[in-house]
């Protein structure tokens, strides 16, 4: 043998494993083919435009440029959108199978090249090649696949809803999967994407754009740009651009979040969080080492979710973390191009020190770090597996995401506790559940607030089955019909597409009472004449108070507000709510939503005829009512009434049919994508037709299991508070509906900026839903607002279509591999 | 061989809250196979290192003296002379780790490897191989007949019975017996893991059969529908890690039947450097029972040392 190679002797007794390096010839010559610089990829061709600044690729494991691209600026943002924009006329108008026939022919175009993707994305990324070979490129392809399906299919399975337009793709993850989970679905349903990829890995991304223009995609159709992060917010505020895909971390999709408000963009946000682990001493201990192992070399905690929490119960902590830390020694961390590595290079040394910053701040605090520190390289960003033990749930490392291989470790000591732990924390990626109990199982991963959840397992993607978060990790879904949702508009809807507005949103509607009612007996409102008198004796004074925790309550404010017949006659007065009033409501709420949630469908939807049966009863008197404050003719307002009725007919009767479906994936074993509810949604109502508005609104809600505050029209809350007797005596639960009347935007305010309400929905006006979009940043709550549009809510499509269904249900999908059965 | 596993007494404590959940432990084997690879020099190195754990083995009905003496010459020369020089690798005393037959064949490989001159041990498969359905007095004359013939090494089978009706001490007394009927000679103890029903079951039995004394356990007799697979394989090496940690004793491991491409082999290496260490990639605690495996490892070291692909016809036959 050659000098410097070890002998055949040598081998034979240490039986050590050796290098297996990949070649990276056919990515070097893809390098070389285009001189090492790469200008954007737009139209179906490079753009190269003069005078950028460029910056280099670098394999972050060696150091070893790769190549030039360029640093976008704000005319490349233009020529890109530009380009998208001619391209979605006819790219919109394709028939569903010509864009079937194009995404099919992206996936067998990335098919034939994916060795050239995998070694490209392990030079750029330093992700081992293993890894990018086995596990990326199969989903990427996948995925391409499952979306041609998708587009095949669209006009039948998708009636109602329209392409957006133009789709604008940020990730700032590392990741081709990442890029491919946000280009397919807004492919497939018929919009033209503008990509910019992370800074730190924008090859793939060319790649991808450059083959798919040879498998024919038309120019224009997927455009790529390299930049910057600060490019992300051009392309989000940008006026051509109708949707905003983003993978990143929280604080990015925070500051889009807020930069979009009330631009009318579609924003679908995929951003961080960490993978809770949770092992129960019924579980396969071994199988649950092995799990924890992986999930520590996967991705080296570069993208979101790998980053780990692992609770264990304190009678198996022991017997397991001996297990894990024997696994995590033998982990292999180096040179990613090696085919027997589990671990690559992090992104750069800048990673590095924040990682280790992080874990000798946990030795500070007396934590206990395990570190497996086998064959590290000697040079370059390598980081060892790390466990942290001995720590507390209060603890920096256990509050906040740092990105990379390192196990935090909590032990708990009922399940109780391990759900409260897991739930502690403002974001919710994903979970593992590591027991062999199925009741227990089961339970656990409907109690995790995650978007995924796996049984006896983890990792495990596929483009059948949404993958997403739930909080603070965003609320997007890639993969399977639920991830097409953000990708598509309803094609009723004229879109509302408002400039950006300037709003002070320190003071917008902040102050109670700024702006008052009018005063009786001033500027055209009459005075009240003080109750009729029915034989000399006067009526009795109703007096209309707000409706939380299952009681009538007064406002904390004591104040009222008038409300006004057509003619300007003070009706009656209504509770002028305040921030506490809402305040209390929503804790009202938050008691009567989990025990609501698990209600049986059948039993949600008893209440919900039962509450129709009463307004039944009241027809007639709610009619009359109705009619006076609205001026309207009493046939009007009777129908009004029925439609009402047939709404809380219709949510009833969904209340056991939209709980789920199985999604067809690859696993042996089931995957369940469950539609849970969010937990306590805010209600801003509008003014048109307020009796059928509010139910209309009201009814999905509460038949999917959240609990509502509600604010009744501020004009028209009448109807609403007549209801609440209604609702009294209609065995609805203490909290389940609650109504805070007074000012709209003041009250919504302090439900958009309420940190423990899960979805806002708010239909006034548009700098009212230009606040909601900017306040939900705080807790990244859902929002559904109108933009100051009306919609005819007695149409069936407009005022009960599937929209309201996706709008008060989450996915969470479940993943539960089987087999036990093997040979005889 | 190591030192002998004297066994413990019975503790059902050990296996009574075990829980193996297949589809994790397939994803473990899937993994095993994907992660780690050896090229090149290495290959042929660790290919060599297969071949001192191979049990060569030739258990069937028509076996006779003749092809036993072809079996025994080739564990002596397991690989061609010509290619082992050209790897500096034929002083190196490279022969297959034993030869393995039916009790009633012991005579003709102790024979002929004796006139081979070599001190390759002869193992002899016994208790009723390969269903273990015969009266347990047969099965321990069995045994004490084959190590009477020069069995160095018993590889005992067990009697599934037992297992499939939770009979763990009835399964702990027999081996046990079994174990003593052995006297010096070490024990394999095969479990028949593709009659045993689950994963769990196999992990049960490979602790009662290291409790009872085994020196070895063994996955099947190749007679099983379902033989040496990596699932398997990943139980059993969990129990030897589980009874090392509980009483400091190694106790190796032979899959069996299945196995034939030297890719096989290399996976099976792999799996115990990965999941015991490097003190299980010697063939006293490692054993791959195979009898068509060495002509493939051997055309592979072939390709190796010429660079060309070998005809079977190469290479001298078992």
């Amino acid at each position: 043998m050659a000098g410097g190679c070890p002998s055949m002797w040598g081998i034979y007794s240490a039986m050590e494993y050796g290098p297996a390096p990949e070649g990276a010839g056919s990515a070097q010559a893809w390098l070389e083919a285009h001189g090492r610089r790469f200008g954007h990829f737009v139209d179906g061709k490079w753009l190269k435009p003069e005078g950028r600044e460029t910056a280099s690729s670098i394999n972050p494991a060696t150091g070893e440029p790769l190549g030039d691209t360029l640093q976008g600026e704000p005319e490349d943002v233009e020529a890109a959108i530009q380009a998208a924009t001619k391209a979605f006329k006819s790219w919109s108008r394709l028939p569903c199978h010509a864009r079937a026939r194009h995404l099919y022919n992206m996936a067998r175009t990335i098919q034939k090249h994916q060795h050239l993707f995998a070694i490209l994305e392990s030079l750029d990324t330093g992700k081992p090649i293993g890894e990018a070979r086995d596990h990326d490129l199969p989903l990427v392809i996948r995925h391409f696949y499952h979306h041609a399906g998708w587009a095949q299919v669209m006009a039948t399975e998708m009636g109602g809803w329209e392409p957006l337009g133009v789709v604008a793709g940020v990730v700032t993850w590392s990741s081709l999967m990442l890029l491919a989970w946000k280009i397919c679905p807004a492919l497939a349903m018929g919009n033209t994407v503008v990509l910019l990829p992370p800074t730190h890995a924008r090859l793939s991304a060319l790649l991808l754009a450059e083959l798919g223009a040879q498998a024919g995609l038309p120019p224009g159709v997927l455009n790529v740009l390299t930049g910057e992060g600060a490019l992300a917010e051009l392309l989000a505020i940008h006026p051509g651009v109708d949707g905003l895909t983003v993978a990143s971390s929280v604080e990015v999709g925070r500051s889009l979040r807020r930069a979009t408000a009330g631009m009318g963009v579609r924003l679908s946000l995929q951003l961080g969080g960490e993978t809770v682990i949770v092992v129960f001493d019924s579980a396969d201990l071994d199988g649950a080492a092995v799990g924890l192992s992986d999930t520590m070399s996967c991705q080296r905690g570069q993208v979101p979710g790998a980053r780990a929490l692992l609770l264990v119960q304190e009678a198996v902590a022991e017997v397991l973390l001996k297990r894990v830390k024997t696994r995590l020694g033998k982990l292999r961390i180096g040179d990613p191009l090696d085919k027997a590595m589990d671990g690559g290079a992090l992104a750069d040394e800048a990673q590095r020190l924040a990682i280790e910053t992080y874990v000798e701040e946990a030795r500070a605090e007396g934590a206990e770090v395990f570190q497996a520190w086998t064959a590290l390289p000697a040079h370059g960003p390598f980081y060892p597996p790390t466990l942290i033990t001995g720590v507390a749930s209060s603890s920096r490392c256990v509050r906040e995401q740092v990105l990379g291989p390192v196990l935090v470790v909590l032990p708990f000591r009922t399940a109780k506790e391990a759900v409260a732990l897991g739930n502690n924390r403002p974001s919710g990626l994903a979970a593992s559940v590591w027991t062999e109990n199925l009741p227990l199982a089961m339970e656990v991963a409907q109690s995790l607030q995650a978007g995924t959840v796996w049984i006896n397992g983890q990792n495990l993607f596929d483009a059948a089955a949404g993958g997403g978060g739930s909080k603070e990790s965003g609320n997007s879904r890639d993969g399977g019909k639920e991830g097409l949702y953000e990708y598509i508009r309803l094609s009723w809807q004229s879109w509302p597409r408002p400039g950006p507005t300037e709003l002070d949103y320190k003071t917008f509607a902040a102050a109670y009472g700024a702006d008052p009612p009018p005063i009786p007996g001033h500027s055209g409102v009459a005075c009240p004449t003080g109750p009729e008198l029915e034989e000399n004796m006067p009526r009795v004074d109703r007096t209309y108070k707000m409706y939380y925790g299952g009681s009538q309550k007064r406002p904390v404010g004591m104040a009222s507000r008038p409300i006004l017949d057509p003619a300007g006659k003070v009706l009656a007065y209504v509770a002028d709510g305040s921030a506490k009033d809402i305040r209390n409501a929503v804790e009202a709420a938050h008691k009567a939503a989990p025990g609501w949630g698990k209600r049986a469908a059948h039993a949600r939807a008893q209440v919900l005829y039962y509450v129709a049966e009463n307004l039944e009863l009241r027809r007639e008197e709610v009619a009359s009512r109705l009619g006076v404050l609205m001026g309207t003719p009493l046939e009007e307002a009777r129908q009004e009434v029925d439609l009402s009725l047939e709404r809380l007919f219709h949510w009833a009767a969904y209340c056991d049919k939209s709980g789920g479906a199985v999604q067809e994936t690859p696993m042996h074993g089931t995957t369940l994508q469950l539609h849970q509810p969010l937990g306590v949604v805010g209600i801003a109502c509008p003014d048109e037709r307020p009796l059928l508005s509010f139910l209309s609104l009201l009814a999905p809600a509460v038949a999917r299991g959240n609990a509502v505050v509600m604010i009744p029209s501020p004009r028209y809350p009448l109807p609403a508070l007549d209801l609440c007797q209604i609702f009294d005596t209609s065995d609805i639960p203490g909290g389940v509906v609650n109504l805070v009347t007074g000012n709209r935007d003041h009250l919504s305010r302090t439900l958009a900026q309420h940190q423990d309400i899960q979805a806002m929905w708010y239909f006034g006006s548009q700098q009212g839903s230009q606040f909601v979009e900017w306040a939900s940043a705080g807790n990244l709550k859902r929002t559904w607002v109108s933009h100051g549009a009306p919609r005819q809510w007695e149409n069936p499509t407009q005022g009960a279509g599937e929209e309201f269904l996706y709008q008060a249900t989450q996915c969470k999908t479940v993943w539960i591999p089987m087999g036990e059965i093997f040979a005889n | 061989m190591s030192a002998r596993n004297p066994g413990t007494e019975l503790d059902l404590g050990w296996i009574s809250r075990v829980q193996v959940n297949q589809p994790a432990v397939i994803r473990h084997a899937e993994q095993i196979q994907t992660r780690r690879t050896v090229k090149k020099v290495w290959q042929a190195a660790w290919l060599l290192r297969a071949v001192t754990c191979i049990d060569l083995t030739t258990l069937s009905g028509d076996d006779t003296p003749s092809n036993i003496q072809r079996l025994c010459y080739k564990a002596k020369h397991p690989i061609r002379e010509d290619l082992l020089k050209a790897m500096d690798m034929h002083d190196k005393g490279i022969t297959t780790g034993a030869v393995c037959v039916y009790p009633a064949r012991v005579a003709d490989a102790v024979k002929a490897l004796k006139s081979a001159g070599c001190n390759i041990p002869v193992a002899s498969v016994a208790t009723g191989f390969p269903a273990a359905q015969t009266p347990l007095k047969t099965r321990l004359d069995e045994i004490k007949i084959a190590v009477e013939d020069g069995a160095r090494e018993i590889d005992v089978v067990i009697n599934r019975s037992l297992v499939l009706t939770g009979q763990w001490e009835g399964l702990y007394e027999e081996i046990r017996q079994f174990r003593e009927a052995c006297g010096d000679a070490h024990m394999k103890t095969i479990l028949g893991t593709g009659e045993l029903g689950s994963l769990t079951n196999v992990y049960k039995a490979s602790m009662i059969a290291m409790m009872a004394g085994s020196d070895f356990i063994k996955t099947s007799t190749g007679k099983e529908a379902v033989n040496a697979t990596l699932p398997v394989g990943i139980v059993m090496v969990r129990a030897i890690r589980d009874f090392y940690w509980k009483t400091g004793k190694k106790i190796g491991f032979k899959p069996a039947g299945g196995i034939r491409s030297a890719k096989d082999a290399l996976t099976w290496l792999v799996l115990m450097k990965e999941e015991l260490g490097d003190e299980w990639l010697k063939p006293d605690l490692f054993r791959l029972g195979a009898s068509t495996l060495l002509s493939d490892i051997e055309r592979q070291v072939y390709h190796h040392v010429t660079g060309r692909y070998a005809a079977y016809h190469d290479l001298p036959m078992a």
